[in-house]
């Protein structure tokens, strides 16, 4: 063999690895974006004086955060497909992240729920003693300080997301954790192909922990809650 | 490494080396093997077993495991007794994975390994084959109503192949080498590629005959689905043992060679292929292929590459 990467259409298994890690990333990125967007905005709903969005808040959490992740990922690809028929040309790809997302975002909502609740009542009563509406409390006093103090369980929820990827493969996604149990069938180089996976994931969690931190410390204001 | 470098190094290197030497223990195996001696001496023999490779060797729970592949195991266990003059023998079952097999085989955790294992050329550079005993053929299931009678007829199509298993690089090959196009889908095992086929997701699955054959006869419906086309790639399925153990390779050898002989494994392939088995008492209904057939009539323990050559 001439070099590391193969050539004229050929795939050598370094260039198959590193485009699982690409489809694992890509997974993991947009089911991360979904998982912020869905998850803050349920773990809002969560605080709102009004009872019917309170209600719909939980039951969202409840639901993503009490059925294991690879029997949502079932469900998503198997299951409701069967029982809405257009979601059967949904590509696997927007399924998983929805599914990967959804689950996460449950998560995401519990730790901005308890974010925006570990701040005194006063504040939420002076923005309001203010003439502010609710809308913007939240997006002028409340959230600022909020999403501050969750960035540390958010970092967490990130890196796991990476991690959770690996349920991809169950549906048909060739992402990381596919090849290393394709790869390790056709080579029987299984210890060798799991030590360079597992040495990828790793990368991937820890450059996302590392960002975070940078991204903590530029948005820290001293003096305020969670800042040291 | 020396007991008095040993030493010097602090306990936590120690630990760190320990570790690693474990990880990569396998790779450097010193010691010659003597697989009857370490049956002799501790009465007891380790068979390698699998949960689920259909007819071949399955579970039925509760640690009993059965299967073709299994039974026979147990018979060459029982042979192995005999000649080493022992009155018994504690038979143990290991479960393995495709993922460890060959680590534990390598590694003395078991000592004969019967299940669903290809022999090629790779793996003969860690283990060593007893001589072949059931020919699979990777071959296309489809809907009986689909239109779909060869391999051709998959351009544009959707297939479904189980990760991990050699029929994904079959796959590939083909796809390669004809030109022809379509669509892969992996389940993530072999029950969730044939719901992939059932649910209409897939218009064809590909995989090891008997695999196909169980499935369909578990299914709902076995007459929705049928096997078509040409045989895709042939693989010579073996029991797996230490490499550099001449002895015990003879002694296991001359056991399945002794019940192709006598019609005993015939009898065997009858009871699992032919028969209701458990748990569900349906057969899988998969006669002998003449693949099969011949490896019988002149036992052999050539890799998979040179049965691809012979085509």
């Amino acid at each position: 063999m001439q070099g590391c990467f193969g050539s004229n259409g050929d795939i050598t298994y370094l260039d198959w690895l590193l485009s699982a890690w690409g489809w694992t990333l890509s997974v993991s990125f947009c089911a991360l974006a979904v998982a912020l967007i869905v998850g803050a905005l349920m773990g809002i709903l969560r605080t709102v004086p009004h009872k019917g969005l309170v209600f719909l808040g939980n039951a969202w959490t409840e639901l993503f955060r009490n059925i294991p992740l690879l029997v949502q990922i079932f469900l998503w690809y198997h299951v409701v497909p069967a029982l809405v028929p257009p979601l059967r040309e949904v590509p696997s790809f927007v399924l998983v992240v929805l599914g990967l997302g959804f689950f996460t975002s449950a998560r995401v909502a519990e730790q901005v729920r308890a974010g925006i609740q570990s701040l005194p009542k006063g504040q939420r009563y002076a923005g309001l003693a203010l003439g502010l509406t609710l809308p913007q409390t939240y997006r002028y006093v409340l959230l600022p300080m909020a999403m501050r103090i969750v960035i540390p369980p958010l970092t967490s929820e990130s890196m796991n997301i990476i991690k959770n990827s690996s349920v991809a493969f169950a549906v048909s996604i060739a992402e990381m954790t596919m090849f290393a149990m394709q790869a390790q069938e056709e080579t029987s180089r299984g210890i060798e192909i799991y030590l360079a996976v597992t040495g990828l994931y790793f990368v991937s969690a820890f450059a996302v922990n590392r960002v975070a931190l940078v991204i903590e410390k530029k948005l820290r204001v001293p003096g305020m809650v969670g800042a040291h | 490494m020396s007991q008095t470098r040993f030493a010097f190094t602090t306990r936590r290197t120690a630990l760190a080396l320990a570790v690693f030497s474990a990880v990569l223990g396998t790779a450097a195996q010193a010691e010659t093997t003597d697989t009857l001696k370490k049956i002799k001496d501790s009465g007891t023999i380790t068979l390698g077993v699998r949960e689920s490779s259909g007819a071949l060797a399955y579970t039925l729970g509760n640690g009993k495991y059965v299967g073709f592949h299994t039974e026979m195991a147990e018979r060459v266990a029982q042979d192995i007794r005999k000649k080493l003059g022992m009155s018994s023998i504690t038979v143990k079952y290991q479960p393995v994975t495709s993922q460890n097999r060959i680590p534990l085989v390598q590694n003395g955790t078991v000592d004969l390994e019967c299940g669903s294992t290809t022999n090629n050329r790779a793996r003969e550079k860690d283990v060593a084959f007893a001589v072949t005993t059931y020919v699979e053929e990777v071959r296309i299931a489809v809907k009986a109503n689909s239109g779909i009678n060869s391999i051709k007829d998959l351009a544009g199509k959707t297939v479904a192949t189980t990760t991990g298993t050699t029929s994904v690089q079959t796959l590939r090959k083909h796809e390669r080498a004809t030109g022809l196009d379509f669509k892969e889908l992996y389940g993530k095992d072999h029950a969730d590629s044939f719901l992939l086929l059932e649910s209409g997701r897939a218009d064809a699955f590909v995989m090891d005959g008997q695999i196909l054959a169980g499935n369909i006869s578990k299914s709902k419906n076995p007459k929705d689905f049928k096997i078509v086309g040409e045989v895709l790639s042939v693989e010579p399925i073996a029991c797996m043992l230490r490499k550099d153990d001449p002895a015990f390779k003879t002694a296991v050898d001359d056991s399945i060679k002794a019940m192709m002989k006598n019609g005993e494994l015939a009898k065997l392939y009858d009871k699992w292929f032919m028969q209701p088995i458990p748990p569900a008492n349906v057969a899988v209904g998969l006669p002998m292929s003449q693949a099969t057939k011949e490896a019988w009539a002149h036992p052999n323990d050539k890799p998979m590459e040179d049965y691809a050559a012979k085509k």
